[in-house]
């Protein structure tokens, strides 16, 4: 006879509810954000202006107080500080050759924090996410399921995606479900 | 998954963040208005798609975003090398023979565990 084991159904709307979660997922507070481009000539007087030396390593991250700057390519930044930040103004006292556009609302962030946090982003993420690979600090555009993300890690266990608004209720259901399968 | 690597980010990720832009090397004539319509046709429609090695461009669209060239073999997948968009066409030959002086190499280092298979 078949016995059958105890199977917890569960409500299609009800990831993230639950509270034996280990890894949350949670929203990210309001920021501005600079999509920056500029040759490789036009980087030490923006990184004057902004207050922080631009990365130029690739998968790399600088931060100074609230500000950071993501290595996104070869001449592409994003710049993320916080809501109220004169970011903006600052930029545009850079007097060499570059393109700063205000993407601030452009782009969702969703914090993704616990222990197993790289199992949840990596449910839909297929870069190597071990320490060695991706350290602390690193971010790099990729791809979560079927979107294109921004991928930051802020700590071992935490990490930041960024994502475009209108795909940010896939993001943030597909994280959700993604913490659901990985809670231990 | 198959593994890319991007001369840009220099080191290899997932393919699903790349895509493939057709044949590279490909260059637009500079005055076409004095190129005949079969010529300018060759340019823009033909292309070589051969089975074995070619030289193609990628794209590292979810990545840095660049584009960059690559060889690989269309039969087995396999990529020989990938170098920046405006470097010049490396050589095959040489290609070739760094390879499979590299082969050799895997193949001697296998070894070993090919013989604690047997026993
Ligand atoms: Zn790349």
């Amino acid at each position: 006879m078949v016995e059958i084991i105890g199977a917890t159904r569960l409500h299609p709307l009800q990831a993230g509810h639950s509270s034996a979660l280990s890894v949350s997922v949670t929203l990210a507070e309001n920021a501005t954000r600079l999509s920056l481009r500029a040759r490789e000539d036009a980087i030490p007087a923006i990184s004057k202006a902004l207050g922080l030396s631009l990365p130029t390593k690739p998968k790399t991250s600088t931060s100074e107080g609230t500000r950071s700057a993501l290595w996104l390519g070869p001449d592409e930044w994003l710049i993320i500080d916080t809501a109220d930040s004169s970011v903006v103004a600052d930029i545009a006292k850079a007097k060499v050759l570059h393109s700063a556009v205000d993407i601030s609302h452009r782009n969702i962030g969703i914090l993704v924090s616990g222990k197993g946090a790289d199992a949840v982003v990596n449910g839909g993420c297929p870069q190597d996410l071990s320490l060695a690979v991706f350290p602390v600090g690193a971010a790099s555009r990729t791809v979560l399921g079927k979107i294109e993300i921004v991928l930051w890690r802020l700590a071992e266990n935490e990490f930041r995606v960024e994502c475009w608004r209108s795909f940010s209720n896939y993001a943030y259901a597909f994280l959700q479900e993604s913490a659901r399968d990985v809670a231990v | 998954m198959l593994l890319i690597k991007c001369p840009y980010c220099e080191e290899e990720r997932p393919e699903l963040e790349f895509r493939n832009a057709g044949e590279a090397h490909l260059v637009r004539n500079s005055s076409i208005i004095e190129q005949s319509d079969e010529d300018f046709a060759s340019y823009l429609y033909f292309r070589q798609n051969p089975k074995g090695l070619q030289f193609e461009r990628w794209r590292h669209i979810h990545g840095c975003g660049r584009f960059f060239n690559a060889v690989r073999d269309s039969v087995s997948d396999k990529f020989l090398t990938v170098y920046k968009a405006g470097e010049p066409k490396p050589e095959l030959d040489a290609l070739l023979s760094a390879n499979a002086s590299q082969e050799v190499a895997s193949v001697k280092k296998r070894a070993p565990r090919t013989k604690k298979a047997e026993l």
